[in-house]
């Protein structure tokens, strides 16, 4: 199985801070991953990183078959490659409607002059309605999203995420601020999603983790500490003494 | 000029008590036919004669040359002064005289003149030598150098100095020794002073002559090759036609009027006038007319081309010696790039002062968009405020001094007050809403102006700086900087470090870096981050309020006064960075000496000059979004 | 976003062509033309010059009230337009005027005499007789107008792109459009920049091979031109924002980040609407200057560009039918109060001039309508269509500044 995305040894810091430090780390096609770590492991620079939104010092990032390198491009470039990324609060566009979130996030050219001329077709219409049942929000396509509770938002930027069909998905700790039953729910989705795509999940929750079931990254101080399933990261001695000791 | 000096001795002489001179008496009987009619040969030794017998003697020589003496009847000289006539001699008014007024010829008032100033340049009285020296600088003969250099030394020695130096200007212009010149000319080598420069430039002239040989025994400074930069071929022609080498090109217009004067029942030349608005009908109907014989011809491409193959062109200098040139195109060589270097320096002075002046009037921009992320649109009012404090200041303590030293705490009061209540009133409830604020504190601008309209008037209104300040600090003819620009970058100095002070050594400041950086932490910490913004609104108003009063000393105080240094001052912050002092100190440096460099290309343009400042801005911030100091950390990526 | 037709998605489009179409048919009924002369001329060319305004904010509203830009050099572009419809203004006009007087000449002048005094009398104040580089295209009418477009845009295209490239956002962009408008201004105020230095163009009013016409009937035909492009641009503005594009734009406004993360390249929308909006605006300015006669440097001053900024906020911004009306009150207001003719109030002790206190009673207007008002006159349309704003208490819950707060999510 050839990798997805593949991180070769990134390096990057804030004046003088190494945030990120010689991480190397690679994901298949079709597999979930969870990214545990301590605060400052740097979890989110890594997902910055990937994201174009932040550049790394030295090392490259590649993705897809061709093994494009992801450093040259922007973040709409990378997001247009087929990255998408959830952010650990909910990132909506509140003035305006469940279905109009629902619709800009559709995968379709996203050029100016496209989405100018661009027509509501009853498949987009239908895809809409289908993604807003999908996560629950079928009775509220035509409320402004910012009139949500905050899980309801969380639920309509999974939504969107859904509608881009990205190949890679970032998670940014997706079960904060849910209930037990939302969380739940939030576990069967990445499950069943990581079934056609690669999906990373950065989580503090170990409950959540271990509910999903898969492959765990341990980051510390910037580098992978551990690397297995969870059961064998949490004897590892480093991990013990990183989340427990000192 | 002279008339001026010989008018000042006369007033001198004309108060001094009348005292009998019996040896100007007796110079005076012996040659009296001679000063009657004097000839411009034989008139130095009894000029000298007079001159020699004292101050009476000096004040007829000065009323001879200045045309102001007369012989009565009686054989007596009398210096006639608007109506009234005193005796030359004995100084005693003369009633009832009809004297003959002398008019001595140009050469002779010469003679007379250098004997006065030589006079004058060995007086007794200081202040009398530096008049007379003052004189000859401004307007010197040859008389004048032989003056000189037969004078005593000056025991001043500051005087001395300018007196060789007066002499040596003279002598390269006047000296009939070339030898001497050129020896005055290296003497005087790389000295950038205007009145060297002046001396100069007459030697340097140069005229241009077209001829078909070398001209003979004229002083050629070089042959100019036709369609050179320097020598078009346009100025070629040109100066053939000038010197009748060539005939003069028809131009459209004499075409025109030659035509229009050859027209016979609607036709010229063969060619109707309706033809005419065609300029190859136009030709026709010429050459139709040249052949007729009826107006002259012009000169062909031809005839021209012929000439100019024919002809060589040479820059000859009116100056005659070759030596004496060669030794002032060294001098002048020599003098121009040491005259860059002080242009440079004079340069970098200009923009020292320009950029402190942009330094205090952003700072307090600085602050406030630093600590709140608000642009205060109303700073280049509050600027206004505070140059408007000064000016009633003024209207109400005469003293200037006194004046400037209560203008300032009182604009920093005002302007702090008026920060304060701002901020309360309207930024405040406009938190974390940059772009609402920039806009509410427009309102607030358009409101001031206008209210400072109806209340000072749309005249400008004079702030006037003390007498000690006013002047200028001149180190050459080239380097200088006034006063006033000099208290200025003090006074910038002085809020640098004052702010230094309050940033990083007062409780104050570390509340204010505090919320800064982090809000939120800061009023966990029980710092009440509201209270900080008043303050640090207020200070960043106050200051303000003291660069208004700063800019007021040189500029006109207008109720636009702010509006002409608010953008420059947004440049400066947003050039220099968010949130650093320094930064704004490197951008008002930047945009100080970027101005005066742009400005030194075509000083007459400042407009230009200021376009190609904001274009400058513009691209520059492309490279450094974020300033030259950017902020730094995480924070910053935001 | 619904597949309804146009006019149902935008029944304001419907309401606002049929008021501008009933204005317009009014004065035309009332002018002195082509009606009554209750209207006299001067009138009819302030009201023709109001729509002018209204057409440029709503161009400003694309940009700020949609996208979020507070662009405070607008009317740069609207001058611009102006300058470059008075070049062929000027020109056809003088060489007109020219070619009479030389017509008196025994020779007729050929093509190059007629230039060089057409030239001579243009910039003769300047003390120039040579026409500058920028005038090639003077004579032709075609050229010009095609140029009033392409020169804003142009300058929107070149300037945006190197704003945005760059990431500059916010106040510092808002500084940036106002250094741009200045250096633009002080540029043309230079004699050197070809346009006439502070003379700008003058003697616009006067449209070339019309001479016959007289100012009545061309004030009302320029009324139906300004009438007739402010209907088209607000049908193309709500088409543009009504769409997905509007979504886009409006969601870039609120939060660019996460359109980056969606896969939109947002320099490239904003791009494109900098630039429309500057095109319309200099389209607005064309028709402008014909009507106000003469054309300067102080046009493009800052202040005009934030004046325009303060109608739009009065008029509410987001709101296309708004910032007209924001536009046609406010300007018309200034005009009404600062023309003199405003009736003074006599206070114990001072009288209250109008002229005078205008400035002053505008500036703090403007400050009331931000801070209490901030959706402006549009804001009491929308509280009688019952679209009212969350109310907003709270922390931020977004990670921008100005997200929903805390309580008003939860409602």
């Amino acid at each position: 199985m050839t990798a997805l995305l593949e991180v070769d040894g990134i390096a990057v810091s804030f004046d003088g801070f190494r945030a990120i430090n010689n991480l190397s780390f690679s994901i298949g096609a079709a597999e979930l991953r969870a990214v545990i770590g301590p605060n400052g492991a740097g979890k989110t620079t890594f997902m910055d990183i990937v994201t174009g939104k932040t550049r790394p010092d030295s090392g490259d990032v590649k993705f897809g078959e061709s093994s494009k390198s992801l450093l040259r491009m922007n973040e709409a470039q990378i997001a247009r490659a087929g990255i998408g990324r959830k952010f650990q609060r909910p990132t909506v566009f509140e003035d305006q409607s469940v279905a109009a979130n629902l619709t800009m996030a559709l995968k379709a050219s996203r050029g100016p002059f496209a989405v100018l001329f661009w027509k509501p077709t009853a498949a987009s219409e239908a895809r809409v309605a289908e993604l807003a049942a999908e996560v629950g929000l079928a009775d509220h396509t035509h409320r402004k999203a910012g009139k949500l509770s905050h899980g309801q938002k969380q639920w309509l930027e999974i939504g969107m995420l859904l509608a881009q069909e990205p190949r890679l998905l970032l998670v940014d700790e997706p079960a904060a601020g849910m209930t037990l039953a939302e969380r739940e729910q939030t576990t069967a989705l990445l499950v069943r999603l990581a079934q056609t795509r690669a999906v990373v999940v950065v989580e503090h929750d170990m409950d959540f983790v271990r509910r999903l079931d898969c492959k765990v990254t341990v980051l510390h101080q910037g580098s992978v500490l551990a690397e297995g399933s969870l059961d064998h990261v949490t004897r590892n001695p480093d991990v013990i003494e990183v989340y427990l000791g000192r | 000029m002279t008339c001026r000096l010989i008018a000042l001795l006369l007033s001198l002489f004309l108060v001094l008590p009348a005292a009998a001179n019996p040896a100007l008496e007796a110079v005076i009987a012996d040659h009296l036919d001679q000063i009657e009619r004097p000839s411009r040969r034989t008139v130095e030794p009894l000029v000298a004669q007079i001159a020699a017998t004292g101050p009476e003697g000096l004040g007829l020589l000065s009323a001879w040359a200045g045309r102001a003496l007369g012989v009565t009847e009686t054989g007596r000289l009398v210096i006639v002064a608007g109506d009234g006539a005193t005796d030359a001699v004995t100084g005693q008014a003369v009633r009832g005289a009809d004297p003959k007024m002398l008019r001595p010829n140009a050469g002779v008032r010469g003679v007379i003149e250098s004997a006065l100033v030589a006079g004058e340049v060995s007086s007794p009285d200081r202040a009398r030598r530096a008049a007379a020296l003052a004189s000859i600088a401004r307007d010197g003969t040859p008389e004048h150098l032989a003056a000189l250099r037969a004078a005593a030394p000056d025991p001043d020695p500051a005087l001395a100095a300018r007196r060789a130096r007066i002499e040596k200007l003279l002598a390269i212009r006047f000296d009939a020794d070339p030898a001497a010149r050129v020896a005055a000319i290296q003497d005087m080598a790389g000295d950038v002073g205007l009145d060297f420069r002046a001396a100069l430039n007459p030697l340097l002239a140069t005229r241009r002559v077209a001829s078909t040989e070398e001209p003979q025994g004229a002083n050629i400074a070089g042959e100019l090759r036709v369609g050179s930069a320097d020598f078009p071929r346009e100025a070629a022609v040109a100066l053939l036609t000038a010197q009748g080498l060539i005939q003069p090109r028809l131009t459209a217009a004499d075409q025109r009027n030659a035509l229009a004067a050859h027209i016979v029942d609607g036709r010229v030349g063969g060619v109707s006038a309706a033809e005419l608005s065609d300029p190859q009908a136009r030709d026709r109907a010429y050459e139709a007319l040249e052949g007729a014989g009826t107006v002259p011809p012009a000169a062909t491409e031809a005839e021209t081309e012929a000439a100019l193959a024919d002809i060589r062109f040479f820059d000859i200098f009116a100056e005659p010696e070759a030596a004496v040139t060669d030794a002032a195109r060294a001098a002048q060589r020599g003098a121009e790039w040491r005259l860059v270097a002080m242009k440079g320096i004079d340069l970098g002075l200009d923009a020292l002062s320009l950029a402190s002046i942009y330094f205090l009037a952003a700072i307090g921009l600085a602050i406030t968009f630093g600590v709140m992320r608000v642009i205060n649109m109303a700073h280049g009012e509050f600027i206004m405020m505070g140059a408007y404090t000064g000016y009633v200041a003024q209207t109400v303590i005469a003293d200037r001094t006194l004046s400037l030293v209560a203008a300032l705490p009182l604009a920093f009061a005002v302007t702090f007050a008026a920060g304060v209540v701002l901020y309360r009133l309207v930024i405040r409830h406009l938190a974390h809403r940059p772009l609402e604020t920039l806009l509410a504190t427009f309102g607030v601008s358009i409101a001031l102006q206008q209210l400072a309209k109806n209340i000072f008037g749309t005249q400008a209104r004079p702030l006037t700086a003390p007498a000690w300040l006013e002047g200028a600090i001149t180190l050459n003819d080239v380097v200088s900087i006034s006063t006033i620009r000099v208290a200025i970058f003090g006074l910038a100095l002085l809020f640098l470090g004052l702010f230094l002070i309050i940033m990083k050594r007062t409780r104050l400041g570390l509340e204010v870096r505090a919320v800064t950086q982090n809000p939120g932490m800061a009023a966990s910490m029980g710092i009440n981050p509201d209270r900080i913004a008043m303050l640090t609104f207020g200070l960043g108003s106050g200051i303000a309020g003291i660069a208004g009063v700063a800019i007021g000393l040189f500029a006109q105080v207008t109720s636009e006064l702010g509006q002409q240094y608010i953008v420059q001052s947004f440049m400066t912050v947003v050039v220099g960075g968010v949130g650093n002092i320094w930064g704004t100190l490197a951008g008002a440096g930047l945009i100080g000496v970027l101005s005066k460099v742009i400005e030194s290309f075509n000083p007459s343009n400042t407009l230009a000059a200021q376009t190609f400042m904001i274009l400058f801005i513009v691209i520059f911030i492309q490279f450094r979004p974020r300033g030259i100091i950017p902020q730094r950390g995480r924070a910053a990526e935001a | 976003m619904t597949r309804q037709p146009f006019i149902l998605r935008n029944p304001s489009a419907l309401v606002v062509l049929a008021l501008l179409a009933a204005f317009t048919l009014a004065v035309t009924l009332m002018s002195a033309a082509y009606g009554s002369g209750v209207i006299p001329t001067s009138t009819v060319k302030v009201l023709g010059k109001t729509l002018c305004l209204a057409l440029a904010a709503l161009a400003m509203d694309l940009v700020w009230g949609y996208l979020g830009i507070l662009s405070l050099g607008q009317m740069a572009f609207f001058a611009l337009g102006g300058y470059m419809i008075g070049q062929w203004l000027m020109y056809a006009r003088t060489e007109a005027i020219v070619a009479a007087s030389l017509s008196g000449n025994p020779i007729p002048p050929t093509a190059q005499e007629l230039r060089e005094a057409v030239a001579n009398q243009i910039f003769g104040v300047v003390g120039s007789a040579d026409l500058p580089l920028v005038w090639s295209f003077a004579h032709s009418l075609t050229a010009q107008l095609v140029l009033v477009v392409v020169v804003p845009g142009l300058l929107a295209l070149v300037f945006g792109w190197l704003a945005f490239r760059s990431r500059v956002n916010g106040v510092y962009l808002s500084i940036l459009t106002q250094a741009m408008t200045l250096a633009l201004a002080l540029w043309l105020f230079q004699n050197d920049s070809g346009f006439r230095g502070n003379n700008g163009l003058s003697g616009l009013q006067n449209i070339p091979g019309l001479d016959g016409v007289g100012q009545a009937r061309l004030s009302i035909w320029f009324l139906w031109a300004s009438a007739a492009a402010l209907a088209l641009f607000y049908v193309l503005a709500a088409w543009v924002v009504g769409g997905k594009f509007g979504s886009v734009i409006r969601a870039i406004r609120d939060d660019e980040t996460r359109v980056r993360f969606l896969g939109y390249p947002v320099e490239g929308f904003k791009l494109a609407v900098f630039t429309l909006a500057a095109m319309i605006t200099a389209i607005a300015g064309a028709l402008y200057y014909p009507q106000a006669g003469i054309i300067n440097p102080a046009e493009l001053m800052p202040i005009a560009s934030i004046y325009l900024a303060v109608w739009v906020a009065i008029g509410g911004r987001g709101r296309l039918y708004g910032v007209m009306i924001g536009a046609i009150v406010v300007s018309l207001l200034s005009s009404w109060f600062t023309g003199g003719r405003a009736p003074s109030i006599h206070l114990p002790g001072y009288t209250v001039n109008w002229v005078d206190w205008w400035q002053v009673a505008l500036g703090l207007c403007f400050v009331l309508v931000t801070l209490f008002a901030p959706k402006g006159i549009a804001g009491i349309f929308d509280r009688l269509a019952g679209i009212l704003p969350p109310r907003r208490h709270g922390r931020d819950l977004g990670p921008d500044q100005g997200a929903l707060q805390e309580q008003e999510a939860k409602a």
